[in-house]
């Protein structure tokens, strides 16, 4: 990095010695490196998830997302491609598209009727030559010096990617071949939607990315699998991470001992044997993927993570909305051409995870209890040490803070500090 | 979803509940489910259900578009009971209470013994430390069974108005 951080922050951040075995609080709070992470990060060398391609299957349709805080309009044209701009309208920055999704020929900006297509080239002006003679814009008036920011688009596996950057390698060179595989395990499939909602969390949008990278806090504050003694889950598992460590993936397998006997004539699975659960078909699973892998977690740096926990496929997406608030979207996803009796499944799982989520649900408010615990004490810095002090795999354990090392060795580089 | 697409198809040809104390019946019952739920008596939560009854929480926007997932489902009564068990002894989060204010009930008799509801409610929170917001807007749509005195719900759907649920939800609406 040619310029660090450190030196263009008013208040220089010295990161400990320790390296990523520590993280200073500061960078939970502080207003100017929520600033700076937007220029080096969500508008940095790096891919930012935008939408689904299911989300604009029709020539004209558009949504509206957020890189970081940036707002952003995804669109499919005539032409069939996707499409990303920034949403400020190039003549005074309001809002272009104001509705979070539609179907239309020209994106017009109410404020003053500047027209774009959905390229977002600059394609009419209110009033240009003046009415009656008189105002107008000045002769040398070039529209095609103005139109929509544009963002540089990727589609993977049905996921819109979106960079600022022109240094951003392919998207595949940026999650690297491990990590984009293990994409394809979970998406490289016509998808459906089957549900949405968000949930609005108070904290920083970096102790969310940690939380899904804390492999080692899976059964300690989430108790509902021990309380229930569903004890064929978290068997055996590990972390993997791509090279940089930015990106990992959190998997654990079932136990195969039983599954032969019992289930292999019904084609569903029980995912748990002799619990404590009154209605233990809430859980029941269809075989889908071959590989005894029944959890898995797969973050994308910064702000993506595609879960397949049992049949419940979801792409979390989570967007900072201020330096102590972040708003994570779920989006549950089923197969295309799922069947009746596998949708039912799909449904009954996703009881497992979102903002009422059996073993999720105290991820709406842990990050929170950081972002207070450390209110105040912003020179303190927290011990990342379970698992070593590296960044590297860990399989066969996931008692281990690795890939939340991993997230910071990446932050630190993109940010220069 | 069908059951939910003709509480809004078939309203028009349902008829009216005429019966006054019927009416009161079926009003008092929701009145208390809400009071049970704000009373912090939620292991008597699944008894306001038939066995089979079904239990949602969801939003406008899963609903218009019969999108069958939302935030919280439940098809039997076995499935609630798991829910409040979890409640007391799996999961963690902040002490909290809830209040419901709920509007007048809208009902209409699909057929002898077989109810349909519609009731808009608000949901404040209160925190332990005496933080209040209002953190659920939105409509109760119901198929309310009722043989003789004891109303259940054969079928609940909490439609919130807003995608966006504030910090998490623990118990049901
Ligand atoms: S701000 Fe958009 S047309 Fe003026
Ligand atoms: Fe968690």
């Amino acid at each position: 990095m040619a310029v660090s951080a450190a030196e263009e922050l008013s208040d220089p951040l010295i990161w400990p010695k320790e390296g990523v075995a520590r993280v200073p609080y500061r960078v939970f709070f502080d207003e100017d490196i929520y600033a700076l992470e937007h220029e080096k990060i969500f508008r940095g060398p790096i891919w930012n998830f935008l939408c689904l391609e299911i989300d604009i299957p029709n020539h004209g349709d558009y949504k509206t997302t957020f890189i970081g805080e940036i707002p952003v309009i995804v669109t499919r044209d005539e032409d069939g491609a996707v499409y990303a701009m920034v949403n400020r309208c190039a003549h005074k920055g309001a809002l272009v598209c104001l509705k979070e999704h539609g179907n239309d020929k020209m994106l017009t900006c109410i404020y003053h009727s500047w027209t774009y297509d959905m390229q977002g080239k600059l394609r009419g002006v209110a009033f240009r030559n003046g009415s009656r003679g008189k105002g107008g814009m000045p002769e040398d008036f070039n529209p095609e010096e103005h139109r929509l920011e544009p963002i540089r688009v990727e589609i993977f596996c049905g996921m819109v990617f979106g960079t600022f950057s022109e240094k951003t390698p392919p998207f595949e060179t940026y999650l690297g071949p491990r990590m984009s595989g293990f994409v394809k395990r979970s998406m490289g499939r016509p998808v459906k939607h089957l549900g949405m909602h968000s949930q609005i969390m108070h904290h920083n949008w970096k102790l969310y990315a940690e939380n899904l990278r804390d492999s080692y806090h899976a059964t300690l504050l989430h108790t509902f699998y021990t309380t229930f003694k569903i004890n064929r889950l978290d068997m055996d598992g590990g972390i993997l991470m791509s090279d940089d460590g930015m990106h990992h993936i959190s998997y654990a397998k079932r136990d195969t001992l039983k599954e032969d006997g019992e289930y292999a004539a019904s084609g569903v699975h029980s995912a748990q044997y002799d619990s404590h659960l009154n209605a233990p078909e809430f859980m029941d699973m269809f075989p889908e993927i071959d590989d005894g892998i029944t959890h898995a977690i797969q973050t994308i740096f910064p702000t993506l993570c595609v879960q397949l926990t049992l049949n419940s496929l979801a792409v979390r997406f989570f967007v900072p909305r201020g330096v102590d608030k972040t708003e994570l979207f779920w989006f549950y996803l089923g197969g295309e051409d799922d069947t009746e009796e596998e949708t039912q499944m799909r449904t009954m799982q996703s009881n497992l995870t979102g903002s009422a989520g059996f073993v999720s649900l105290e991820d709406g408010c842990i990050n929170e209890f950081v972002q207070r615990g450390t209110t105040g004490s912003l020179d303190k810095e927290s011990f990342l040490e379970m698992g070593g002090r590296d960044v590297a795999n860990s399989e066969g354990s996931r008692a281990t803070e690795t890939a939340i090392r991993g997230f910071w060795k990446g932050y630190r580089e993109l940010m220069g500090v | 979803m069908s059951a939910v697409e003709s509480t809004e198809s078939t309203k028009d040809v349902m008829s009216e509940v005429a019966d006054p104390s019927l009416r009161a019946l079926i009003e008092d019952f929701l009145v208390d489910y809400a009071h049970m739920i704000d009373d912090g008596r939620v292991e008597e939560w699944p008894d306001y259900f038939t066995p089979d009854g079904f239990y949602q929480i969801t939003n406008r926007d899963n609903y218009q578009a019969g999108r069958p997932i939302g935030i919280m489902q439940c098809k039997t009564q076995g499935m609630m009971k798991d829910r409040v068990k979890a409640i007391f002894e799996a999961n963690v989060f902040e002490p909290h209470v809830y209040c419901h204010l709920l509007g007048r009930s809208r009902l209409r008799e699909e057929k002898p013994g077989r109810y349909h509801a519609r009731t808009n409610f608000q949901v404040v929170r209160t925190m332990q430390n005496g933080g209040q917001d209002i953190i659920a807007t939105g409509k109760y749509i119901d198929i309310i069974a009722c043989d003789g005195n004891a109303p259940k719900l054969q079928d609940r759907r909490v439609v919130l108005d807003s995608r966006r649920i504030d910090i998490l939800i623990v118990y049901p609406l």
